[in-house]
């Protein structure tokens, strides 16, 4: 393969990596005055790296490191794109506080290149070196607010579990490349066609600990709430949406490519964490107040449905877990412009006590946020609703009716907090007057609602060959 | 006696341990956690070199010397981290980073 053929295939990731540097200079030279060049640059970056990725060549590149696929190509267009709006809700409500600095779209563009190279992950290397450029970059922006003590030790609890979560993911790697004798995944596939060893088990549990660690899935979710309460929500935003994506694309990628002749073993366990994520996000939900707090144990239970979907272990199961991400993803970015949305006197609100009576104030945000609450709560025809569909017709087509029901009934439970949400903001008396909200923040957040219904209609017909085409790049069955 | 891959096993496996039950044993000083952090990435990069050296390949030392890279930018961002926290705080107690519960 000839090296120009190689750089078309990893052209998104070069647009980022010397948009990145560029940007970076740009930056130094300019100071926080050249913030808003800096983000509009960053903006346009991203936008160009989601084109370069939807329309790019598909290939193998890297001897075999950097793998350009249909499941690639549909993920980085996703991921790009919520990059692109974590940047437009971030740098306004950081000029708001009084902390506009360029590095917050350049920190955005450097973990959204990491996300593009878990994306395309081929082999372990490639695995943890992306994971690695995505989280470095993440949890300095979940500690941007340096002079808020929340956010340092939301950025400092985030740096210690994820540290300790990239050492299990390394230590597992460690064990499948000696174990297998390589370290990519097509080769450690032909290694476990007939059957994982002892050694090989090892190595792939505590790797999918680490990436459960990731897309913060219980057991392995202690950091979830902590980092979403903490951090400056416009990147919980970035951080609930995203990275998500890309850390379940790569888990389906190094479970099905890498151990499809131990489906069996694996499926057991990833079944065991979205069962246990399932019950996790719908009670410990329900005593929360913090509407953040709220929000990461939502995050948690929808990580075990999406989980479900790659328990399944099968091209349907992947197909449901893509959908379902997509879909997610758009409500809960959604759901934090709405907190980004309402303030009080000029300080934001995070608690569900002060969402009270936000219908007869602003009846358009209101309506908003009941849409995207209906929607991840799955009532159709809501976007939430289609995405469930997908996941638990996958899981009983693949047999595991069990999960799929105790899914069924963690998403009746997890439906009474949306539901205080609801009543708070249209039954409470209000506590006080609301600021005009930002245009930014309203923006996104009734753009959210209007694709939860009923714009989600016309897309899903487009979503769901693109999730099926990406699915088959998986090769399952 | 001659050294073969499963004593290198076993060491990496016995620092590893010592690396995860000093994050979570450890409750006086964050500066602790990051050793442990690094400690666990030393018991894996024994492992890959164990590993390459057994397999005749060298992989796995072209893997220990990324994870080298990233355990020095990644101690770069803790301490960055760690003294903002610092800061706010004037302490670096584990027992303080507690601001956060439920």
């Amino acid at each position: 393969m000839t090296s120009t053929s190689v750089l078309s295939l990893v052209m998104p990731e070069l647009i980022l990596a010397v948009g990145a540097l560029a940007l970076l200079v740009v930056g130094a030279f300019g100071g926080d005055k050249a913030t808003r060049t800096v983000s509009i640059g960053s903006g346009l970056v991203l936008i160009a790296a989601a084109v370069a990725s939807g329309m790019g060549p598909l290939g193998v590149a890297f001897n075999g490191g950097f793998v350009a696929d249909q499941a690639s190509a549909f993920s980085k267009v996703a991921i790009y794109l919520m990059s692109a709006v974590a940047i437009l809700l971030g740098e306004p409500w950081l000029r708001r506080v009084g902390n506009a600095r360029f590095e917050y779209p350049v920190l955005v563009l450097l973990a959204a290149l990491g996300m593009g190279v878990m994306a395309s992950a081929g082999d372990l290397i490639s695995l943890y070196l992306g994971i690695e450029l995505m989280s470095l970059a993440t949890y300095v922006l979940a500690a941007f607010q340096r002079d808020d003590a929340r956010s340092s030790e939301a950025g400092l609890k985030y740096f210690v579990l994820g540290a300790l979560s990239s050492g299990l993911l390394l230590y597992g790697a460690s064990l499948i490349y000696g174990f297998a004798g390589s370290t990519k995944f097509a080769d450690i596939a032909a290694h476990v066609a007939g059957g994982a060893g002892q050694g090989l088990v090892f190595g792939i549990v505590f790797l999918i600990c680490g990436l459960a660690f990731k897309v913060s899935a219980a057991p392995f979710h202690m950091w979830t709430p902590d980092v979403y309460e903490g951090a400056p929500t416009p990147v919980v935003a970035f951080l609930a949406a995203a990275p998500k994506l890309a850390a379940m694309v790569l888990f389906a990628r190094a479970v099905s490519q890498g151990f499809p002749g131990a489906t069996e073993q694996w499926s057991q366990v990833v079944q065991a964490i979205a069962v246990i994520s399932m019950g996790v996000g719908a009670l410990a939900g329900l005593v929360q107040k913090n509407l953040k707090r709220l929000l990461a144990y939502s995050s948690i239970g929808n990580i075990g449905y999406a989980l479900l979907g790659i328990a399944s272990g099968t091209e349907q199961g992947v197909q449901a877990m893509l959908v379902f991400m997509v879909l997610y993803m758009i409500d809960v970015t959604g759901l934090f412009a709405c907190i980004l949305a309402v303030n009080r006197q000029g300080r934001s609100m995070d608690s569900l006590a002060d969402f009270a009576g936000l219908a007869r104030e602003r009846p358009g945000l209101a309506l908003a946020v009941t849409g995207l609450c209906f929607s991840v709560m799955g009532i159709p025809p809501f976007s939430g609703f289609w995405a469930k569909y997908y996941v638990f017709k996958a899981a009983i087509s693949a047999g595991l009716w069990q999960p799929a029901v105790f899914g069924l009934v963690a998403s009746v439970v997890a439906a009474f907090y949306y539901l205080r949400i609801v009543k708070t903001i249209w039954l409470d008396p209000s506590p006080g007057v609301t600021d005009a909200p930002p245009l930014d923040a309203k923006g996104v957040a009734v753009a959210a609602a209007l694709f939860s219904f009923p714009l989600v209609l016309p897309a899903l017909a487009l979503l769901d060959p693109l999730a099926k085409a990406a699915a088959a790049a998986f090769g399952l069955g | 006696m001659i050294v073969g891959l499963s004593e290198y096993l076993t060491v990496a496996a016995v620092l590893f341990t010592i690396g995860v039950f000093g994050i979570f044993v450890n409750r006086r000083n964050i500066i602790v956690i990051l050793m442990s952090i690094e400690l666990i990435l030393l018991a894996v990069n024994i492992n890959l070199v164990a590993f390459s050296v057994y397999l005749h390949q060298v992989t796995g030392q072209i893997f220990a010397m990324f994870v080298l890279t990233v355990a020095a930018a990644e101690a770069a961002v803790g301490l960055a981290i760690l003294v903002t926290f610092f800061r706010n705080r004037g302490d670096i107690a584990v027992d303080d980073a507690s601001m956060m519960k439920g």
